[in-house]
């Protein structure tokens, strides 16, 4: 029996739930004469702000058991850049959803960078973040108390017809409290978890790996906690919550989505895996076989 | 870029902590640098590619942590996943007719496979090796039996000219119209800053994906900033920041 993979998220139906998760792909772009991109269900561009930004110094990266920590820091062309060349370029060799993903240092940077994604013909959905933990009072700063998710998400929400999603922060004392607060500002779903503030040491050179000492740490040793996060909010909210953290297989995907996930990101696995998203597209018929699933839209929030 | 199996066919250890491998398989894309999976390790292994031929790919690694460990401790006919066609190598056609070949350490074995092409394109190739001592030196039995004329410097001077690859080019001045450096960032630094006229320098960063799309391995140049893995590893001279 032909299975059916397709998912809808606030209207927009994905021919499959995989969506490479933001700054793990890039634009896509650089990833198109490498495969087929058109096989992703959806892309979650770079992070994306205002001006152009150079980001963190090296070393941003770091490897650990079971993942990675990246300090990259919202390196970015710049909002003009992504509407007027990225998503213009990306729109020429893909024909899934388009993912903006909006950082901002500021309430008016938020709006501004999210009325121009709105205004721009290739973007399907916003995807605004406030959990980066890699900048300085901005990111993270807006997305670890309740009062000022909702600030952002009702402001954007007050400058963009798209659909909205905010991308929560994993480095908080009550998601479900944060995501409630996006929900009843007005966000049409929820993106979770980004990636957890973590730290190395080089032991020889007694110094941190990470030049900015700390980073995100992603990859498969968060897939617990993500999926714990995901359930929690996903049976707490209304709106669809877009699964992330720690995916790294087609079994991930769907464990994620029984979890009340109505999409799945893979992120770190890109990073050591560059091919990984289609191979877990390529994956999920035989299993959704093993398992007894004809349509994968059937399975969310099942558990 | 291309993900491949590969069997180790070699893997022998050839001077301190030195070790050379020879992979062999199919579907090998030509690059700089090839990005090799390690059992047990998240992410991969970036690694300068040291000679090519149909089939079969040569790779020189030093032991600098675990995951080097790990890899030195596999065995003949062990199965390795890569990925190839990876990074902006040298521009050989960027030289008229007398290159200038500058390795440091680590650095030297990209410069061979970029030796072989020098010659094959009737060139005048000059390569200035340089090592820490007797016990690290790599390749000079295969540099000398390609380039015109291979000097050699160590830093305690138990082998050729004592001091950096500097002193060695201070001591035979070797005439050329265009420099191939790759070594330590110190090393490259010193090198770009004392020899005149154009040259590229190949860029050692601590990489994620290694393709282009994570943007961790970014520096700035006087262009903007630009990846290593992607943009790079091999930058002109005139576009560095040091």
């Amino acid at each position: 029996m032909v299975k059916d993979l397709s998912v809808d998220l606030c209207g927009v139906r994905l021919k499959n739930p995989v969506v490479p998760a933001s700054g793990t792909f890039g634009f896509g772009l650089e990833l198109a004469g490498d495969m087929d991109l058109n096989v992703l269900g959806g892309i979650s561009l770079k992070g994306t702000t205002r001006e152009a930004r150079y980001g963190n110094p090296t070393p941003r990266i770091a490897e650990c058991e079971g993942g990675m920590i990246n300090s990259v820091g919202l390196q970015n062309p710049g909002i003009d850049v992504l509407v007027g060349e990225k998503v213009p370029a990306l729109r020429k060799v893909y024909d899934g959803c388009v993912i903006a993903n909006i950082s901002g240092f500021s309430l008016d940077e938020y709006k501004e960078c999210c009325a121009k994604a709105d205004a721009c013909e290739g973007i399907d959905i916003l995807e605004v973040n406030v959990s980066c933990p890699n900048v300085h009072n901005g990111g993270m700063a807006f997305g670890t108390s309740a009062a000022s998710a909702a600030e952002v998400t009702a402001a954007v929400k007050a400058v963009c017809r798209k659909p909205v999603f905010l991308k929560l922060s994993p480095n908080v004392a009550d998601i479900v409290s944060i995501a409630r607060a996006c929900e009843d500002a007005g966000a049409d779903g929820l993106t979770l978890v980004n990636t957890f503030l973590g730290m190395r040491i080089d032991i020889v050179r007694r110094k941190p790996v990470i030049a900015n000492k700390m980073g995100g740490f992603s990859g498969r040793a968060i897939f617990p906690i993500a999926l714990r996060m995901v359930y929690q909010v996903a049976h707490a909210c209304r709106i669809p919550v877009m699964g992330c953290g720690g995916v790294a297989t087609a079994r991930d995907v769907v464990e994620m989505m029984m979890a009340g996930a109505a999409a799945v990101q893979v992120g770190a696995e890109n990073i050591r895996n560059p091919f990984a998203c289609p191979e877990i597209v390529a994956e999920l018929p035989a299993l959704m076989d093993e398992l007894g699933i004809n349509t994968l839209q059937e399975i969310i929030e099942t558990v | 870029m291309r993900k491949s199996l590969y069997t180790i066919s070699e893997n022998s250890l050839i001077a301190s902590k030195t070790f050379k491998m020879v992979l062999e398989g199919e579907g090998f894309e030509e690059g700089e640098f090839v990005d090799i999976g390690i059992p047990g390790y998240f992410l991969r292994r970036p690694l300068s590619v040291c000679d090519w031929e149909e089939g079969r790919l040569t790779l020189v690694y030093k032991v600098v942590g675990e995951g080097t460990k790990v890899l030195s401790e596999m065995p003949v006919g062990g199965e390795l996943e890569v990925l190839t066609g990876l990074g902006k190598g040298f521009d050989p056609e960027a030289c008229r007719e007398r290159a200038l070949l500058v390795g440091g350490g680590l650095g030297v074995p990209p410069l061979l496979l970029l030796a072989k092409r020098l010659k094959a394109q009737g060139k005048q190739v000059t390569a200035v090796l340089g090592f820490n001592k007797a016990d690290e030196i790599i390749l000079a039995g295969e540099f000398r039996g390609i380039c015109d004329e291979v000097l050699i410097s160590t830093v305690d001077g138990s082998v050729g000219v004592k001091g950096f690859v500097t002193a060695a080019i201070a001591a035979e001045k070797p005439s050329y119209d265009f420099f191939y450096t790759c070594g330590p960032m110190v090393m490259m630094k010193v090198v770009c800053n004392a020899l005149e006229g154009p040259g590229e320098a190949s860029l050692e960063e601590r990489m994620g994906c290694g393709a282009g799309f994570c943007y961790g391995c970014s520096i700035e140049t006087k262009n903007g900033p630009r990846r290593v893995c992607k943009d790079g590893p091999v930058f002109k001279k005139e576009d560095l920041i040091w």
